[in-house]
């Protein structure tokens, strides 16, 4: 499955070390996924060196792991604490990613990669809201995910939280003498707080954030019209912000000069709840990030265990990963079309008719897995069961008949349409370059015309046995970014009508399809029964990315050998697609930014995880 | 053609029979235009066949939300079917997700925008006690912490026909109050609820005595935690010991337990 990168690793790294600029320190494991040490002082060039002449154009993945109290190997003789973890892909060429580890120096600083990669930007806050490492050089480096005046950056391993009850569930201390304690009742105000000793309550003034959008022109350049500018806040409670999102903005009459997103409304802290949990138990949360996409958050995740731990998958499993991934794509573009729609003014018609097949493929997904939303069906080495009697043949009529007709359908409603052709031509505009420097993934590039598709660009699962296209559109704007969903949900249909013919063991297959391959590999029942509770990778680190419908969707785990990953971190294509906001905005109307918005397609479970 | 047709003053008596009064009779001439109930049956009737939620979606239950609203589902047959972005114009806050700490003071502020009567309904896990996600930091256990909620409806996410009966639900509710009683109407009742502050950690200005019992205790310890903002003291705030409620409950359960058994 993997395999391509695998081979593909041992020539690159012996010439790609030698050739950077500032050297390397060092590598990380051999056993997984190869990282480069690099140090902080090189890094600006490295990753200069890597983008220019490597062809490394896309910043994809930039986090950071502590490794304070790590027992491990790997760390062996590497006495700093942090390590910023960059992962860069090359969009022309395709293939497996470049890794580098960059050890933070003990003044928790290190220089910020806007300055080449732009896309940077969001990532670093989030490294510097959790982590609290400096980044030198960033424009605007402040809390992201939290609010200022948080007290500590709650992803150190030494932060502990206010219902902390052990380092790893499941948790022993719950049921000390066979009852279950409320953790409520152990603090006095019976709530998920807590406060730093000699914290006093009354003389607190909570410290002013400075929001940039401050620092925007006070006025446009034309000189015959004196008017003021003003901030517009819009958010988090706000119907058009797609969940709770905020967005402020600086506006001059109604064009916008400055817009700045904010974020964190729904920060749940998945990494955090995460690396107390086992790998089994982190797959229903990953149902939980993208919300209208389980199946796929679920195959991004699995993806990364697999790699972690060499599990191999059936075929049959896989094919049922491929229908179910892309009926997601379905459901989520269908969605998206609908409510782009939706904030265009044509209020609810054409959701309506939009998310109407939705409810007949939720069905086929509460009859493989229980749920109709929260599927949590994949599991390491493939899914958790096999396909019920006469659900290929319901798939097949939705693949062959409805699906197409209703695609059409919506084709015909709104392609043409006057408004939205006059609302989305030619608005949000940014070029394809642009784009991908600030590592926005997904249809966002493919209506800019960059032909980029994970599937194509690093098959994973079987893909590469479909005969399907990439759609590309050309000019960049919302109404190419609503039309390119819909070609995609069609090139989706064309891989489910593949899918549902070829798949291995028809309709009448009963046997277990995943079990062969993870037995022979002793995670014993790992698909149901305990066993699967205390599996444990080797210690290393793996980065498993689908393409997801909203983008690049990776996971980064990072195990020490213990039934817990000691780091786990999702790749968000919703949030860092969100580094386009801002400058797809500006000099557009305020009631495009709400539609320029709602073409990324933003989902608040996935941005603020 | 009297005969063939239906009679509609019989089946209208019929449907409204609820509703209607049972001491005073209306002349036969009039039945078909005059009805006498009770004002509380009326002003129930009324408010509960026009309950408009407020359009707010927090997170995953949003979706399952929407998908109540929409054609499959149809709330628009309980009269339900308009959101409205606005507080001041809705009458039920459909809290659909997971709470966070940095949310929480939105919510507050938007519960008492809403005009009274208002109702809560917390839809899912999360909203009614923290749900898949209690125990993150920036996770509230529940909105009922902050803001009082009249129904409460489990899963994660509920499906559309579990939030129609918790809706129900709140439409029974509705139906049993009384004019007479209601709070809204009454000159001392109506409060608003303290807006939680983003400190250090979120708080409720309601609780400011109690936490600072907890945190000025010690100042030698508050130095030290100040200075390094050491996460070790920040946690030592908090009390390990398990308090007296909830000892209580544990006795409770134990002796349930062991009725159970005997
Ligand atoms: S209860 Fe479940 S579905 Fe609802 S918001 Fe919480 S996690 Fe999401």
């Amino acid at each position: 499955m993997s395999a391509t990168l695998v081979a593909e690793a041992p020539e690159q790294t012996g010439t790609l070390a030698d050739r950077l600029p500032g050297g390397i320190l060092g590598t990380t494991s051999d056993d997984t996924e190869k990282a480069y040490l690099v140090a902080a002082d090189s890094i600006m060039d490295t990753l200069t060196y890597l983008r220019d002449t490597e062809g490394y154009d896309f910043l994809s993945n930039l986090t950071c792991v502590d490794y304070q109290g790590y027992n491990g190997k790997q760390r062996k003789g590497i006495s700093e604490r942090f390590d910023v973890v960059y992962h860069l892909y090359s969009t022309k060429k395709g293939g497996g990613p470049v890794v580098l580890h960059v050890p933070v120096p003990s003044n928790d600083t290190v220089p910020s990669a806007t300055a080449v990669f732009p896309g940077a930007n969001l990532q670093e806050r989030e490294v510097y809201d959790l982590y609290g490492i400096k980044f030198e050089g960033h424009p605007n480096l402040r809390r992201i995910l939290l609010w200022d005046g948080f007290n500590g950056h709650p992803m150190r391993k030494d932060w502990k939280e206010a219902y902390f009850d052990e380092d790893t569930k499941p948790f022993r201390s719950r049921h000390p003498k066979g009852s279950y304690e409320f953790h409520e009742d152990k603090l006095p105000w019976g709530k998920n707080t807590t406060y730093p000793a000699g914290w006093d309550p009354d003389s607190w003034e909570a410290p002013v954030a400075y929001v940039p959008v401050s620092q925007a022109p006070k006025h446009l350049n034309e000189a015959h019209l004196d008017t003021e500018s003003i901030v517009v806040n819009l958010g988090p409670h706000h119907p058009s912000t797609h969940g709770v999102f905020r967005m402020l903005t600086r506006i001059e009459g109604e064009t916008i000069l400055a817009l700045e997103p904010e974020m964190g409304y729904l920060h749940r802290n998945h990494e955090k709840i995460g690396e107390r949990n086992t790998y089994l138990m982190n797959m229903p949360f990953t149902d939980r990030l993208d919300y209208l996409n389980s199946m796929s958050n679920n195959w991004g995740y699995a993806l990364a265990v697999e790699k972690l731990t060499g599990i191999e998958v059936p075929e049959r499993a896989e094919y049922i990963r491929v229908i179910m991934a892309e009926f997601t794509r379905i459901v989520n573009h269908t969605w998206s079309i609908g409510f782009i729609l939706n904030d265009l003014g044509a209020l609810q018609t054409p959701a309506l008719y939009a998310i109407e097949e939705r409810e007949m493929i939720l069905d086929l997904f509460e009859e493989v897995s229980g749920a109709r939303l929260m599927c949590n069906y994949f599991r390491f080495g493939g899914v958790v069961r096999d396909l019920p009697a006469g659900w290929l043949k319901k798939a097949q009529y939705l693949a062959n008949d409805r699906l197409p007709r209703a695609l059409d359908e919506l084709d015909k409603m709104l392609s043409e349409n006057e408004i939205l052709m006059a609302r989305g031509r030619g608005v949000g505009y940014l070029p394809a370059e642009a784009l991908i420097s600030l590592s926005v993934s997904g249809p966002m590039i493919r209506a800019a015309g960059v032909a980029y598709d994970i599937r194509k660009a690093e098959p994973y699962g079987v893909y590469d046995r479909f005969d399907f296209d990439i759609p590309t559109l050309p000019n960049s704007d919302i109404y190419d970014r609503y039309y390119i969903r819909l070609l995609e949900a069609r090139q989706s249909v064309r891989i489910l009508q593949q899918a549902l013919r070829d798949i291995p063991g028809g309709e009448t297959n009963g046997a277990p399809a995943y079990a062969s391959a993870t037995l022979s590999q002793g995670f014993g029942t790992i698909m149901g029964g305990k066993g699967g509770y205390n599996l444990r990778p080797p210690e290393g680190e793996a980065y498993g990315r689908v393409e997801g419908p909203k983008g690049e969707l990776g996971f980064y785990i990072s195990s020490d050998g213990k039934p817990n990953p000691w780091r786990y971190h999702v790749r968000s294509p919703c949030y860092i697609n969100l580094n386009a906001l801002g400058p797809m905005s500006v000099g557009y109307k305020l009631a495009d930014a709400v539609v320029i918005l709602g073409a990324i397609d933003i989902v608040l479970g996935e941005v603020d995880r | 053609m009297a005969t063939a047709s239906p009679n509609f003053p019989e089946i209208k008596q019929e449907q409204l029979q609820p509703y209607l009064h049972d001491s005073i009779v209306v002349p036969d001439e009039l039945q078909a235009n005059v009805l006498v109930t009770t004002l509380d049956k009326v002003y129930n009737w009324s408010r509960k066949s026009s309950m408009w939620p407020l359009l707010f979606g927090l997170a995953c239950c949003a979706i399952e939300m929407i998908a109540t609203a929409a054609s499959r589902y149809d709330l628009a047959r309980f009269g339900m079917e308009v959101m409205r972005p606005s507080p001041r114009q809705s009458d039920l806050m459909i809290v659909s997700g997971t709470v966070t700490k940095k949310m929480v003071p939105a919510i507050v502020r938007i519960y008492n925008q809403m005009a009274e009567p208002r109702y809560v309904l917390a839809m899912g896990a999360c909203a009614t006690g923290g749900g898949p996600f209690k125990e993150g930091y920036n996770v509230v256990s529940g909105i009922d912490k902050y803001i009082p909620v009249d129904v409460y409806v489990p899963g994660c996410p509920p499906t559309p026909e579990a939030l129609i009966y918790g809706l129900l639900k709140v439409h029974e509710k509705v139906e049993r109050q009384s004019i007479l009683t209601v709070p809204w109407y009454r000159k001392d009742q109506s409060e608003f609820v303290p807006v939680p502050r983003l400190g250090p950690d979120i708080f409720d200005p309601r609780q400011v005595e109690l936490i600072k019992e907890t945190t000025m205790k010690k100042p030698a310890v508050a130095s030290a935690a100040a200075s390094g903002g050491d996460a070790a003291a920040t946690h030592a705030a908090g009390p390990k010991e398990v308090s007296s409620k909830a000892k209580a409950r544990m006795e409770e359960a134990k002796r349930r337990a062991a009725a159970k058994r005997a």
